[in-house]
């Protein structure tokens, strides 16, 4: 009685709230998983295929919202203003792709990975070994992120090594996804996407009440503001941006050219990345994988449409909070993310105020674009568990992620390697087995990653999308619209799209090649890395168009295939 | 009509759709939300400008409303003919 009094007013603590409420989840995923173990190849790969289009839907955007939409975008868009569209629109308009122009053929055709409908439509297994390439590529690069963010949320909520936050994020990865396959998978990620919008939003909801008075973030960032003076907070922020001296938020400064191939790099490599393309292979049919597919772009635009609010919000509160204050007196907030590195105070002309200015050479603060959205609530004076469920909310969307994507590798190794290409004979039992065993191997290096994160692991992330553009879109997309298209064709595509990418990547992103990473003026067409997966794209479909005239046209029973998938009705289960 | 001219015919009107569908997915995105933000920002609705608000909120309503209006066609057409089973 007596503790229960302390506890009742000292309040429980951020901390503690934390320890709660991410035990909570946790013990609710592993829950999930027993109930829900996988027992056969089928169940392993593609969750039995009887998902039903709702729960597919909510597993598909917890799958696809990683640690990067959670954590990053909010504070990259509140730093970049109009800009920041491009990953808006960019992650968002690739499922129209996906729902018009795959989805429904993938299930159709009813095989169990990407490399597997590569190989089977080009009757190839050259064809089958590039998709393997391809998809661990694409999925490595995106999962060492997954595993940085389960060790940075950890580090700064729960105060412990940023690698114990790494390890115990791939014990708990590790026990769902090699326990219950797809099928785990699917139910943890339909709890995970519960957990991360309802912490997604009600800090949202918090902030947008009190700056605007409007309980709607989406509509709170075009209203006045709350304080009563008429004044537009949109324009409010546009003027404080330029007092400073940065661009007009709304306006942006990176190029048009740039912006275009940018989302559209972004949007054509949403639709070609494996883990989101084998969600649709789940369901049972055809009708059900274009209804999913709308159902997970409404469940993912909830957050996409509420992150530009929260940017803004967060933007505004912290000019107004730090810019030429006294330093002496910064609230508690700042003190205690500065211990993480995360901002960094410098008083270069030693007056003891923070002069927070776009010109780098008086500019005394550096902010990580990640505090935005972990420490909003805290710049808001939000009341503490609001604090805590932030935490959860972006290890559900972080863990569901690297769950995905350590599927989608494990996935490729056993099935389409193993299976479909060094042993045909394997039987069924020693395939799960493979298969368990390719994810445990799969977390171990994602782990390594987290724990020793090589300098181009942030770089690349980005380039995940402009990677999977360059590669499986093309080839998948020809593969369904176009007949004729031949295993020529598409492998010679394949491979140059892919490279190209690389290279330009490794050329003007990481610099490799050269004493000094070159400078924006070289890019190709003004185009930067993040938006040559367009490009690479393109060269990708006029590669392979202009091989496939020089080369013999596909068997007759390969085209008859393709006729095939271009009708909804009798599609099978996922075969192998 | 053979099975065949039948698959044909679905299949045209599918393309339809599709094309219909994904020249309204280019406008509202690349259209409103890039190539004409800057016309589009001398209009303002309540706190926001135009050609901002398709690109920060306006082409993600309409993608998914996009979807689900070709979830319906879809359903229609594999009815009249006769894919629904």
């Amino acid at each position: 009685m007596v503790m229960m009094h302390s506890l009742l007013a000292e309040g429980i603590g951020v901390q503690n709230w934390t320890y709660i409420l991410v035990g909570i989840t946790f013990t609710l995923y592993i829950g999930i998983a027993i109930w829900s173990r996988a027992g056969s190849t089928k169940e392993f790969y593609v969750a039995g295929g009887g998902v039903s289009p709702l729960a597919n839907g909510m597993a598909t955007a917890a799958d696809w919202m990683s640690a990067a939409s959670f954590i990053s975008m909010a504070g990259i868009i509140s730093f970049a203003g109009y800009d920041g569209a491009v990953y808006l629109m960019g992650w968002t308009g690739g499922y129209v792709l996906l729902a018009l122009l795959l989805a429904p053929y993938l299930r159709k055709f009813g095989k169990f990975t990407v490399p597997d409908f590569i190989g089977d439509r080009y009757y190839s297994n050259t064809a089958r070994f590039v998709g393997v390439i391809c998809a661990l590529l694409v999925s490595f690069t995106y999962v060492a992120g997954q595993m940085r963010g389960v060790g940075l949320v950890f580090s700064r909520f729960l105060e412990v090594d940023i690698n114990t936050g790494v390890i115990v994020g791939m014990l708990i990865v590790l026990f769902y996804a090699v326990l219950g396959g797809m099928k785990g998978i699917t139910y943890t990620q339909v709890a995970q996407y519960c957990v991360l919008i309802f912490a997604f939003m009600v800090p949202a909801i918090f902030i947008s009440i009190q700056m605007t008075g409007n309980p709607i973030p989406q509509l709170g960032f075009g209203s006045t503001l709350a304080d009563g003076s008429g004044t537009y907070l949109l324009d409010k922020l546009d003027g404080l941006s330029t007092d400073l001296g940065f661009a007009e938020y709304t306006e942006g400064s990176k190029s048009m050219v740039d912006v275009f191939a940018i989302t559209l790099a972004l949007m054509v490599g949403t639709a070609g990345l494996p883990h989101v393309i084998v969600r649709f292979f789940t369901v049972k049919r055809v009708k059900d994988a274009r209804k999913s597919a709308g159902i997970a772009l409404l469940l993912i635009v909830i957050l996409y449409t509420t992150a530009p609010a929260v940017a803004v919000f967060a933007r505004t509160n912290m000019i107004e909070t730090v810019s030429n204050k006294s330093y002496a007196e910064v609230p508690v907030w700042f003190k205690k993310w500065e211990t993480t590195g995360l901002i960094t105070f410098t008083d270069k002309n030693n007056d003891g105020h923070i002069q927070y200015v776009a010109d780098k050479s008086k500019n005394e603060l550096v902010v990580d674009n990640d505090i935005m959205v972990l420490a909003n609530p805290e710049i808001a004076n939000l009341p503490d568990w609001v604090i805590a469920l932030v935490a959860a909310g972006a290890l559900a969307a972080a863990l569901s992620t690297a769950a995905g994507l350590l599927l989608v590798i494990s996935a490729s190794v056993s099935h389409d390697l193993i299976k479909k290409i060094i042993n045909p004979n394997i039987s069924e039992k020693n395939e799960l087995a493979a298969a368990r065993l390719s994810a445990v191997v799969a977390v171990c290096v994602a782990g390594y990653f987290g724990i020793n994160p090589p300098g181009f692991v942030a770089a690349t992330v980005a380039l995940a999308f402009g990677l999977a553009a360059a590669s499986f879109f093309p080839a998948i997309i020809l593969g369904i619209f176009y007949k004729k298209m031949n295993k020529e064709g598409a492998i010679a595509g394949m491979v140059v799209g892919i490279t190209a990418m690389l290279l330009y990547m490794v050329k003007y992103r990481l610099g490799w090649f050269d004493d000094v990473l070159p400078d924006k003026s070289e890019w190709w067409f003004g185009i930067s890395p993040e938006g040559f997966g367009t490009i690479a794209m393109l060269l990708n479909f006029i590669v392979s168009i202009v091989i496939m005239r020089f080369t013999p046209d596909p068997p007759q029973e390969v085209q008859d295939i393709v006729e095939n998938i271009r009708i909804p009705s009798g599609a099978g289960d996922a075969t192998h | 009509m053979t099975d065949k001219e039948k698959a044909k015919a679905y299949w045209k009107e599918n393309i339809r759709y599709v094309l219909i569908l994904m020249f309204i997915w280019f406008i509202v995105s690349f259209g409103a939300g890039i190539l004409l933000k800057d016309a589009l920002n001398s209009f303002k609705i309540r706190g926001f400008k135009l050609g901002f608000w398709f690109a920060q909120q306006g082409s993600m309503y309409v993608f998914v409303v996009l979807i689900f209006v070709y979830v319906r066609l879809m359903n229609k057409l594999d009815k009249k003919y006769g894919y629904d089973a």
